[in-house]
Formats: C-alpha cells, structure tokens, sequence
C-alpha cells in the first residue's frame, strides 16, 4: 500500500510517500503506527505521539482503530491548520 | 434550479467580487450572500509574522470539502457554495480563504458559512507553517477549532 505524509510528520519522516508492506498482524492504524515507529530513527521520531496523528484511508478521515484492509492509500498528518 | 457549487484550491489570489457575481449570475432567486474571508496576519500574539506557507493533502482536500458542501446543501436551503482555498506562501495583507454561501433568506447563508468556515479549520488537510524572526514553525492546532466544529452535530 502506498502510505504519504504531510507535514511535520513528512519532515520527521524524510519522504513525502512510499510504498510499504506490512506484516498481517498490522491490523489497524494505530498497528501502523506502531509498526512504523520501529523502522529507524526518523520515523520514531515522527510518529513518537500517537495520539496526536491523524490518519486518513483512500482520502477518508479514520480513527486509530480502523482497520486497514484494503487500503491503497494511507495518509498520516498533525491535525490540520488551514482555513 | 439547481445549486451552484464551485470549489477550489489554487496558488493564486481570487477577486471576491468576480466571485460572488459568478455565484449570483443570471439568478433571481437569491435573496442574501455571505461573504467570508480569511486573511493572513502580521503577527501571533506577540511574535511578528512575515509569512505563511500552506502545505496540503490536494485528492482529500477537494474530496473532503466537496464532502461538506454537500452536508451544507443537504442542511440548508441554499443556491451556492463557493469554497476557495490558497495554498503555497502568503504574505500578511493576502487572502487565505474565502467561503461564500448564498440564499433566499440570510439566515442560511449565515449558518452555512460558518458551518464551512468551522469544518475547514478542523477537518480539511492543510497545514501552516509560520516564518517567524527565530525560524519557521508549523502552526500548533487549537483545541476551540475542534470545538466550534463539533457544536454542528449537536443539534
């Protein structure tokens, strides 16, 4: 699935979008995160408060414990700041 | 007629009363239009401010206030929805945004555009990031733009 990050979150991480393939015990966003977190430095550091990360699947608002079957396009982002 | 609904996220500035004659054109049925714009400012509480830079997520932008066009359309009765949202960097004096909603009776048009106003701030994915003296800095979002977004489900 194609992740993309916008933001912070994509300043920490180093890269705008990639393609990923997590394990099947990645169930849900919040996994995701998790599952990210632990691929190096920069991603610990992007993703080090959950709970402020919002997530979107296919350009839909999800909650942390969506699930992400089927997913072709995750997005992760600090909670927004437009208008 | 049909309702005329106009969205876009552009670079570039808008010319509010081109917009708005377009959303009035050839109709006689609207009675009131409200007009909102968001402007970029000089400063942050204390802290000068010589620009904004607005970073956005484009398919879910569109996606996500086409989203609550339609909720507004489907609440109101309304006869148009203009959404116009900047993106890339603004200088203080420049607009930002501009939502307009027109209608038979003002009070619709009050409501709606505040309803958009509220759902953009803490709903549509765009980021500001602010060019302050020390450095630039993504702005922290405020727990009152999730508030005031909220009291729409309510009733």
């Amino acid at each position: 699935m194609k992740v993309k990050y916008f933001a912070w979150v994509r300043e920490r991480v180093g890269k705008a979008e990639e393609t990923i393939e997590p394990p099947a015990s990645v169930r849900t966003v919040d996994d995701l995160i998790g599952w990210l977190a632990r691929r190096g430095e920069t991603y610990a550091h992007a993703f080090e408060t959950p709970r402020v990360i919002r997530a979107a699947i296919d350009h839909a608002h999800v909650k942390p414990d969506a699930t992400i079957a089927g997913a072709r396009e995750i997005a992760f982002f600090p909670p927004m700041t437009g208008g | 007629m049909t309702a005329n609904v106009t969205i876009r996220i552009q670079e570039a500035d808008f010319d509010i009363a081109r917009e708005i004659a377009a959303l009035t054109k050839a109709r006689t049925d609207i009675g009131a239009v409200v007009s909102f714009s968001g402007i970029c400012r000089d400063s942050e509480g204390d802290e000068p401010i010589a620009a904004l830079t607005l970073e956005h997520y484009p398919e879910m932008a569109e996606a996500e206030i086409a989203r609550h066009a339609e909720t507004a359309m489907s609440r109101w009765p309304l006869t148009g929805i203009s959404v116009i949202h900047r993106v890339g960097r603004i200088v203080p004096g420049e607009n930002i945004v501009l939502v307009l909603t027109a209608s038979k009776h003002r009070q619709a048009a009050f409501q709606a555009a505040e309803f958009l106003m509220d759902y953009l701030k803490a709903s549509a994915p765009f980021w500001k990031r602010e060019e302050r003296p020390a450095g630039t800095s993504w702005v922290d979002a405020h727990d009152r733009d999730d508030a005031a977004a909220a009291r729409w489900t309510k009733s």
